[in-house]
């Protein structure tokens, strides 16, 4: 059913395989090695953002919520799971140093050489209350969900509940944002501040393991985890949810008054896109290996607007198509690889003008093609965006049909 | 003691069994040829208590002007001639100079404070009057009581409050120090403080019962007032108590008796819970090899058996009951001053953000227009003025010029902004949210393509320095003077456009009803249009005066987008008061939560944004809501 209505779900995913596969036969641990570990890591990382963004497009593209604080639970979610990674790896190496010792440590000694080793950048040796269950994996999986999950609900609970909509309801998602950030980088709030969090690469228990391998697992998790959301997203958006969120999004008091409970709706799919921007970072910070209050910054959140926006918003292969070229393109341009262009007087060094280039396509796409890439994918499946001019979508004669109205 | 008293009365009393300059100098021959800090004191005494030449000659001793004529005579060198220290007749002949150092010098200096408090000279006086109030000592309150009645009024004022100071330090009748101390209430110099701050002095001490005499702070209760642990290291310190094992030591003591991977009979792998270890310890100590510890109920026996107090160093509670009284009130002066200092900075903090907000409220507030770009227009704003800044070398006239130009270059910056893209996306918030916010990204890179990444210093002219300040503790840098200073002329100027000329009514006319102001002839695109170059250019001039107190970067405006849009949608959009209350409240409460936790400017931010999602709870439109039919949704 899902797939006789979407067949691009059976395409996207057969993308995504052949794209995981391909990159596997050409990677260093399991194929030829033509690709080095490195890009291995960028295409797991933009996976990861792709996921992200699928969350934001879901969210923003067919809920009509401007979140610009999708970027701070994906940035919570590696917190819950770089404090694992960082108190287990570290956990072995003290054990391995207690070892050497005459006497054999008391857990508490090396619970205090764990502290010590993690916060002594911060000048503390306490282990903050927060970092209770860092020892256990299963517990800290879980809060990846939970603390991102708990947040977003406690916070759009009081949001939606006092009717802020609409830009009033950005520049609170975004003052979150930045209240969180503030709070993270404080050297006393338990997350050693501005240093962040540091060599999540490595995995505990698998430091045999070179990283060539690791980064291929990890590929494979972001593959799946993309490809289970993508499914799980279509299936949420195509059926009367997903009408009733794009009703929302397009008249939000009419959907009150035909006796829609707004809120819960509002409130249901910015939790569930929050958890599933938690996971995406999850798996993006032990690809990347450092993770500080910086990736908090409203800006990133911002950044995934753009991503969205450019890829398409209402269109969930347009949102991860989008991410994945920005991300890309921006990599490309800011390594320092794109050529200069020499004008005679001026040559523009892409570094510095990248930037540049990005906010004004921005402003053109958000202008003149408001579908974005996607709209290139709608003009060749003959999709036409009809001139509405104001006129209703319904069962009138004169009202547009919902098959019209697709585009 | 007692000898120094004597000294000082024979300087005053000379009496007449007092030996002559010349014996003192001949019997300490040596000292003054060669002196040393720690011995010459007595000397010096002795030679201030000479009589006729004794201050000549330690004045002219501390200036280094005292030499050996070749005969063995003391001389006072007086630039190419010399003359006998004695009897003042020329010295022929080689003098050979004497240098004592500082340390002596400074002996000297005390020495003769007495004898300078009565000279004739009034600078003199003063500087030995300069002199006491730095370092004083019990001997000089005599001397001073001596000479309080100075010819000067100003300067036999000032004696007599030094000398009440010194009373309270060290008068030896505590009736005479409570009534000294008496004496000062509703005073508030830092002198006083000095003068009462070591009398409440307080040392804490563990004893089997306090002593009777003792003046008692207060009498600590181990548990609440101090820990346990606190308690009993006061014991050890103390030499009450046996020493408590650290667990390191604990550790190392092990690990120095290990004996075939046992230690105290117990295996090595067994080690690892404090229990064992402590059992394994206890057979140490049993078999002798190392010292036993205090277990943990020696410890609590210890504890019961002592009282802890903190006790006052100074012995009469009259005394400190009257110096804490005194510096209660003190102190309290002190709070109140600290909390009108507060109000002033809290009202530049506003002052600050109502003016990088003021623009955002007209183009946010009045039009609906989101401008994410607003800050990069302060940043804009900023530049202007440093640029005027490098083509103009005299400040005054750089800012006079920067500040127009920044209002012309941003509202015209505005104006294209308004016709390339806001235009065409009217009646869509996201969107212009959206591609506002590309705007900013691309003119923050283009700031620093420019400007390069270093902060550029945008410098204010020399009268806007300074600091303006009522006593010690409440001051206000006459730069933030200048910003309050402008957010109202701005308040002022806003308020007479949009009520008293015809742009305005057009303005509010537009913003009611659009439709129908077209109707009336009004073109609501040219007035949209003005409108947000009005409220540009305001940025461009709030950038120019961010500019002066903060350093000018590429993210100069990123810094206050985000509180802009809280002080707007606080305060309640469409309402220039509204923004003003938003501004006052949001300046206050960052100022009110640093003063909680002064050191940490990050949590106060923290603090204030949640406070305001939760204000937005209960009052979702602001302080001032917009009331009527053509308030949206």
């Amino acid at each position: 059913m899902l797939i006789r209505k979407y067949p691009s779900v059976l395409i996207f995913l057969a993308v995504l395989a052949v794209f995981t596969l391909i990159v596997t036969i050409m990677s260093q641990a399991y194929g030829t090695g033509a690709i080095p570990t490195s890009t291995i890591k960028l295409f797991g990382k933009t996976l990861c953002l792709a996921l992200a963004a699928l969350a934001m497009d879901v969210v923003w593209g067919y809920a009509g919520i401007l979140s610009l604080g999708h970027m701070a639970f994906f940035a919570l979610g590696g917190y819950m799971i770089g404090m694992w990674l960082m108190y287990a790896r570290t956990e072995e190496i003290v054990t391995a140093t207690l070892a050497n010792a005459p006497i054999p440590p008391t857990p508490i000694e090396v619970q205090e050489g764990i502290a010590g080793q993690i916060f002594g950048v911060v000048g503390s040796t306490d282990l903050p209350l927060a970092w209770s269950f860092a020892g256990s994996l299963q517990i800290q999986l879980l809060l990846v969900l939970l603390v991102p999950g708990i947040f977003a609900l406690l916070f759009g609970w009081l949001a939606f509940r006092s009717r802020v909509n609409g830009v009033y309801l950005s520049i609170l998602t975004q003052a979150m944002t930045l209240a969180l950030a503030l709070w993270l980088f404080q050297n006393d709030s338990g997350f050693r501040g501005n240093n962040g969090l540091s060599g999540l690469q490595n995995i505990p228990g698998l430091t045999d393991l070179p990283q060539s391998t690791i980064s291929i697992w990890f590929l494979w998790a972001s593959a799946l985890a993309l490809g289970v959301t993508y499914v799980l997203a279509s299936w949420l958006v195509s059926g009367k949810f997903g009408s009733v969120i794009r009703a929302i999004r397009d008249d939000e008091a009419r959907v009150r008054f035909l006796g829609y409970s707004v809120e819960g709706y509002k409130l249901f799919i910015f939790t569930l896109t929050a958890m599933i921007c938690a996971i995406a970072g999850a798996l993006y910070y032990p690809q990347a290996g450092i993770i500080n209050p910086a990736e908090l910054a409203p800006i990133a959140s911002i950044y995934l607007a753009v991503w969205v926006a450019i890829g398409g918003r209402g269109r969930l292969y347009g949102a991860v198509i989008g991410a994945i070229f920005v991300s890309l393109l921006s990599s490309w341009f800011t390594g320092g690889k794109a050529p200069d262009v020499n004008l005679g007087f001026y040559t523009i060094n892409w570094v510095d003008w990248w930037q540049v280039l990005l906010g004004v396509a921005f402003v053109l796409v958000t202008l003149f093609a408001p579908r974005g890439l996607s709209s290139i994918i709608d003009a060749v499946a003959g999709l036409r965006h009809p001139m509405r001019r104001g006129k209703d979508l319904g069962p009138d004669l004169g009202a547009l049909r919902e098959k019209e109205a697709e585009a | 003691m007692r000898r120094i008293f004597l000294c000082l009365l024979l300087i005053f009393a000379a009496p007449a069994w007092a030996q002559d300059l010349q014996t003192v100098l001949d019997a300490n021959r040596d000292q003054i040829e060669k002196p040393s800090r720690q011995t010459i004191g007595p000397v010096i005494n002795e030679i201030a208590a000479s009589g006729d030449g004794a201050v000549a000659f330690l004045e002219a001793w501390a200036d280094r002007r005292i030499g050996m004529a070749e005969d063995g005579r003391f001389a006072i060198i007086d630039g190419e001639a010399a003359i006998d220290a004695v009897t003042g007749a020329a010295v022929t002949g080689d003098v050979k100079a004497l240098r004592p150092n500082s340390g002596v010098r400074g002996l000297i200096a005390a020495a003769l404070v007495p004898a300078l408090l009565a000279d004739p000279d009034i600078s003199r006086r003063r500087a030995a009057l300069d002199a006491l109030g730095r370092d004083a000592t019990a001997e000089h309150l005599p001397a001073l009581r001596a000479s309080l009645d100075d010819p000067d009024p100003g300067l036999a004022a000032r004696k007599a409050r030094l000398e009440r100071l010194l009373t309270i330090r060290f008068d030896p009748d505590p009736a005479a120090r409570v009534a000294a101390i008496k004496g000062f209430s509703g005073d508030t110099s830092t002198d006083l403080q000095a003068a009462l701050n070591p009398l409440l002095a307080s040392s804490r001490i563990a004893a089997t019962e306090l002593p009777a005499d003792a003046n008692v702070l207060q009498q600590l209760s181990v548990g609440s007032d101090l820990t346990r642990d606190e308690a009993y290291r006061l014991l050890v310190d103390a030499g009450l108590a046996r020493p408590r094992l650290s667990d390191a030591e604990q550790k190392a003591a092990l690990a120095a008796n290990l004996v075939d991977g046992q230690v105290g009979n117990i295996p090595v792998a067994n080690l690892d819970s404090p229990d064992a270890r402590d059992r394994a310890y206890r057979a140490l100590a049993a078999a002798g090899t190392v010292p036993p510890a205090a277990s943990a109920e020696d410890v609590d026996a210890a504890l019961d058996s002592y009282v802890f107090a903190d006790v006052y160093v100074e012995p009469s509670a009259e005394v400190t009951d009257a110096a804490r009284a005194t510096l209660n009130g003190l102190v309290f002066r002190e709070r109140a001053q600290q909390g009108v200092d507060l109000t002033l900075d809290a009202l530049s903090l506003a002052s600050i953000y109502f003016l990088a907000a003021i623009g955002l409220a007209i183009t946010f507030g009045v039009m609906g227009v989101i401008n994410m770009a607003h800050g990069e227009f302060i940043m804009m704003g900023a530049y202007t003025g440093y640029v005027a800044q490098t083509f103009i070398a005299n400040k005054t006239a750089s800012l006079i010029v920067a500040l127009p130009a920044a209002f012309i270059v941003t509202a015209l910056a505005g104006i294209v902004l308004y016709r390339l893209v806001i235009r065409h996306l009217m009646h869509r918030p996201l969107e212009t949210l959206l591609a506002t916010f590309g705007v900013s990204i691309a003119l923050q890179q283009l700031a620093k393509n420019i400007f390069g990444t270093q902060a550029r210093p945008l410098t204010a002219p020399d009268w806007l320095g300074g600091s303006i300040g009522w006593g010690e503790i409440v001051s206000i840098s006459t730069i933030r003077v200048a910003i309050f200073v402008l957010a109202l002329l701005f308040l002022c100027m806003f308020l007479y456009i949009t009520k008293r000329t015809r742009m305005g009514l057009n303005m509010r006319a537009v913003t009611q009803n659009p439709g129908m102001a077209a109707s009336m002839g009004i073109n609501p695109d040219r007035v949209a249009m003005l409108t947000f170059g009005l409220g540009s250019g305001i940025a461009g001039i709030a950038g120019v005066a961010i500019g002066l107190f903060a350093q000018v970067t590429s993210e100069l405006g990123q810094g206050y987008i985000v509180q802009s849009f809280m002080t707007v949608v606080v305060g309640g959009v469409g309402n220039i008061l509204g923004t003003l209350a938003g501004a006052a409240m949001i300046g206050g409460l960052q100022k009110g939560i640093e003063v909680l936790n002064p050191a940490n400017t990050l949590a106060a931010q923290t603090w204030m944004i949640l406070f305001i999602i939760i204000f937005i709870q209960f009052r979702p439109r602001g302080i001032f809501p917009t009331r009527g039919r053509f308030v949206e949704g």
